[in-house]
């Protein structure tokens, strides 16, 4: 039984496949037909970016309404519907998906494989969570965007609450590209429990690949519970069901349960995959293994477990009783355990290294630093009391943003420095790359540090504007020069990306290792070929590219034992066979934000997207697993594009 | 999550098609059957506090047959009965606490 | 791609077993709604005044058997009997259409007798939670007819039989969801107006 349907194929079964494949190719048509984890982690990244920006303009219009009192930039709904989208778009749009193409694009090559498991369901996966961020952002031309908070608290959720059609998009759209995170979950786990390369235990596998493990099983696991929450709100609202409407005794607390047991998984399965990346750029620039690597990944394990016993501490002020606000408090104290034990590594793993501060460093450094401090505002929301006062208010903010902003997207930057050269085959400017670091670190803290203190003075949350007279003005101007100095810094990130390109144009490829880094991706050349691997490395160790790199002497000094050139593959292979392009992902996912409009707008909507959903379906199922007459995927061909001069990624 | 999973398990492989024959099969249901009547049965017999106890067992045994059995998970790999259970115990944990926390059980 | 897996498994199975396992805390979110809402009834009927246990009885009794047409399905399959196959995958399809015919029998029952989607939280969980099953019945029914048309059209055979497998343990799976719901929502005492 070992067998599995796709390995079927065999002349006398192909008929099966009534429609043919594509060819795959050059230029757009490659690209919406891939089923490459490589490209398709790049369209992650790429779309991810893109959503980080519009939120990024959102966060700039809130500060801007709230840079001075009785701010008149956004009046109080669009202030509602741009917080709301804010939220939405960072977390949901922008810090998972990037997360999902660092996940994508990493771990087939740090487990040494050659592909997921699943291809087509992999390129299904990013098609449907555009999809989904597009639909989302549509209503903002369709009658006004979200506006009951990105947690969207029933009853503020309900039709006399908020009547417009914005949570409707929200329901439908979060739906949507949940079901882009469960299935690209599924594909992930299978990807590393089954296709690891021989000798890769488990326990040989870098701690970003085992963080982006830990993420994957937490998804599994949490999106069916906010696709409840998120069915029972949309059911609410489109069929008049009764879930939190109180005058009928339902309990509004349902929608919050239901959120945060989804929600506090969710702050891991955000800031897991920081974690990893720079459990790897760490080490690579203090040119040490990772102190306690076993400690890392069970610390790694021990979260991901203990986030399913915290939800309710973001609810200590909703009336939940005496006995579950103790209990929920005391299990917050005890989550912040392995989370310490992780930056005493980090720390642990600089002491007595020859740290090298490249830019991929700085940010992560800037973790460790940034992501302490919002995790010691977190242990005084764990003590009740304390966050009895601080609820609700701008300290919350802070606190949230110190974790999100400085303890993610320092992360995921490290990590966009750190594999650029492993991805697009140049170096991202290193000068510009420090000075992107110490902008932002200026920016974010201006921003979010008053955000403590403004809380503390009882500035509310979500609130359009505010009075003079409070104290609040000082720090909230700060603030808002703050959050444009980090949008400066973004500039200059985007700055930089173009300028490396232009740099790199018509230059061969950096060499293949240009940190002296550690784990298997980099055994392949840069950029990675199509097919990763010439030939799949067999492993011995933990650290196994640095280890063919690096040997210990008589006297135990560490030695180089090979160049980098050596160790590294050329991507010369030939004759690999690699899974076909199909169009039918894409199909499948321009069907849904059908489905969703037509359940808010007009019934008959929904016929062509379920068509185009169900033909997909069927037709996906009876494409040729891979047409054996067809030269695609096949490397000959791509090597022979190459050398032909075409310009592919 | 222990490394020896890594080691592919032909063992496992083989004993793999020594499935039941259909003969067992129908036993099997039969069982499943005469729990069910039992199950029915308490709708129509009054057994006072026994009640609820008795019949989350019988589904517990129900749960478990179908499982076991039909699902193969008695003789298939451990890990597909891990992400089973992970997914069961989950469930039943983080729910219990959430009904727990709505007070469900000392309502009444 | 390579013939060998790390773990020895399918990858379709093992994604199977996952998709199970996240399926396992949809269903418990719903089932823990409804018990939130049982006795939530307001001014409609109340569980206790509108189950028909016989009927209920009947239908659970239906798909309950029809995991076994399923595991003989797969047994055929296995063994390369392909007729066999055909005939126990039909009977289970029917046997769900069955119990798909009488939920929606008992749906409108139920709201001829006053129980609307709308008509209370009850209301509105139950309608949800046994919705939710009926749906996952429906696409297992779809799944086993789209493996008929294959089986006729000469592509099913005992080298994919499993493709058979993994169908098969979505369908017990429903069906031990069915057991549960079965005991926890019609069983157990129900309060009464």
């Amino acid at each position: 039984m070992t067998d599995t349907i796709s390995e079927e194929v065999t002349e006398e079964q192909r008929p099966l496949g009534v429609y043919t494949r594509p060819k795959g190719g050059n230029g757009w048509r490659d690209w919406i037909t891939t089923v490459d984890h490589k490209k398709i982690g790049i369209l992650y990244g790429a779309a991810a970016l893109f959503f980080f920006i519009i939120g990024g303009i959102e966060a700039l219009l809130i500060r801007l309404q709230l840079a001075t009192p009785n701010g008149t930039v956004l009046g109080a709904d669009m202030y509602n519907q741009v917080f709301t989208m804010h939220g939405v778009t960072m977390i949901f749009l922008a810090a998972m998906p990037l997360a999902a193409a660092f996940a994508n694009y990493l771990i087939p090559l740090q487990i040494g494989a050659r592909d997921v498991a699943f291809p087509r369901l992999n390129a299904m996966s990013f098609w449907v969570f555009l999809a989904g961020g597009i639909f989302i952002n549509l209503s903002w031309l369709l009658g006004g965007a979200p506006d009951g908070g990105w947690f969207g608290y029933a009853p503020n959720t309900g039709v006399i609450f908020s009547p417009s059609v914005g949570m409707d998009f929200y329901a439908i759209g979060l739906q949507i590209t949940g079901i882009a995170s469960l299935v690209s979950a599924i594909n992930l786990t299978v990807t590393v429990l089954n296709m690891r390369a021989p000798g890769m235990t488990l326990f040989k596998m870098p701690v970003l690949t085992w963080m982006l493990f830990v993420v994957q099983l937490l998804l599994v696991f949490a999106m069916p519970v906010i696709a409840v929450a998120l069915f029972l709100l949309m059911f609410s609202r489109q069929f008049g069901a009764n879930f939190f409407n109180t005058e009928m005794g339902a309990d509004p607390l349902l929608w919050q349960h239901l959120f945060w047991i989804f929600g506090h998984p969710e702050v891991y399965i955000l800031v897991l995959p920081s974690f990893g990346i720079i459990s790897e750029v760490i080490p690579t620039f203090s040119r040490k293994p990772i102190f306690g690597y076993d400690f890392m990944v069970f610390s790694g394990i021990a979260i991901g477990f203990m986030g399913w016993g915290v939800w309710a501490h973001h609810m200590f002020v909703s009336g939940i009783g005496p006995l579950s606000v103790a209990a929920f408090s005391l299990s917050t104290m005890f989550i912040a355990v392995p989370t310490g034990v992780k930056i005493l590594n980090w720390i642990a793993t600089m002491w007595g290294g020859r740290v090298k501060f490249s830019s991929p460093m700085l940010f992560s450094v800037g973790v460790i630093s940034m992501f302490t401090i919002g995790g010691l505002s977190g242990v005084t929301h764990a003590l009740s009391p304390a966050d009895t006062q601080q609820t609700d208010t701008y300290y919350i903010v802070a606190h949230f943003h110190y974790v999100i902003f400085g303890g993610i997207i320092f992360g995921l930057f490290a990590g966009l420095y750190f594999w650029w050269p492993k991805v697009f085959g140049h170096m991202l400017d290193e000068k510009m790359g420090k000075i992107n670091f110490w902008v932002m670190l200026v920016g974010f803290n201006m921003t979010f540090g008053p955000m403590h203190v403004l809380g503390l003075q009882g500035m509310s949350r979500r609130i359009d504007t505010y009075s003079p007279g409070f104290g609040f003005e000082a720090w909230n101007m700060v603030a808002t020069i703050g959050s444009f100095i980090i949008a400066l810094s973004v500039l200059i990130f985007l700055i930089n990306v173009v300028t490396s390109v232009k740099k790199a144009r018509g230059k061969p490829p950096c060499g293949p290792d240009p940190w002296d880094a550690r784990s298997l991706e980099w055994m392949t050349p840069n950029p990675t070929p199509e097919h990763n691997f010439d030939e799949i490395p067999t492993v011995e160790s933990l650290d196994e590219f640095w280890h063919r790199k690096w040997g210990t002497d008589d006297e135990g000094q560490i030695v180089r034992v090979a160049t980098a050139e050596e160790v590294c593959q050329k991507g010369t292979a030939t004759g690999v066979h690699l899974p076909s392009p199909s169009y039918w992902p894409l199909i499948f996912a321009i069907g849904l934000p059908l489905l969703g409009l037509g359940l808010i707008f007009n019934l008959w909507l929904t016929l062509p997207g379920g068509i185009l959903i169900v033909t997909a379906l069927y037709a996906w199922i009876f494409e040729p697993v891979d047409d054996p007459d067809g030269p695609h995927g096949d490397h000959h061909e791509v090597n022979e594009e190459i050398s032909e001069g075409a310009s592919d990624v | 999550m222990d490394t020896s999973e890594t080691t592919t398990d032909v063992k496992e492989e083989d004993e793999h098609h020594e499935h039941p024959s259909d003969g067992k099969y129908m036993q099997i249901a039969l069982v499943l059957a005469i729990i069910t009547a039992a199950e029915v049965a308490t709708y129509f017999v009054h057994i006072g506090d026994a009640l609820i106890p008795t019949l989350m067992v019988m589904m517990v045994v129900k749960f478990w047959i179908v499982a076991a059995w039909f699902m193969h998970l008695r003789f298939d790999s451990k890990m597909f009965t891990r992400f089973f259970v992970a997914g069961i115990v989950l469930a039943i944990s983080v729910y219990f606490i959430f009904l727990t926390v709505f007070e469900f059980w000392t309502e009444g | 791609m390579s013939e060998e897996t790390t773990t020895g498994l399918s990858h379709n199975k093992l994604a199977m077993w996952v998709f199970l396992g996240s399926e396992c805390l949809l269903f418990g979110a719903l089932i823990s709604t409804y018990l939130l809402y049982r006795n939530k009834f307001y001014d409609g009927p109340a569980p206790g005044d509108i189950f028909d246990i016989p009927f209920t009885s009947v239908s659970s009794f239906v798909l309950l058997m029809s995991s076994l047409t399923m595991v003989l399905a797969l047994a055929a399959i296995q063994r390369g009997d392909i007729r066999n196959n055909r005939l126990w995958l039909l009977t289970t399809a029917l046997l769900g259409a069955v119990f798909i015919g009488g939920q929606v029998y008992e749906f409108t029952t139920f709201i001829r007798e006053g129980l609307g989607y709308t008509t209370s939280p009850f209301s509105s969980a139950f309608f949800t939670l046994t919705g939710f099953h009926g749906v996952h019945v429906s696409l297992g029914i779809v799944m086993l007819m789209s493996l008929l048309i294959s089986s006729y059209r000469g592509k099913l055979t005992q080298k994919n039989s499993e493709t058979v497998e993994i169908i098969g343990l979505y369908w017990h799976f429903v069906d031990v969801v069915w057991i549960i719901i079965f005991t926890v929502i019609y069983l157990v005492p129900n309060p009464t107006s």
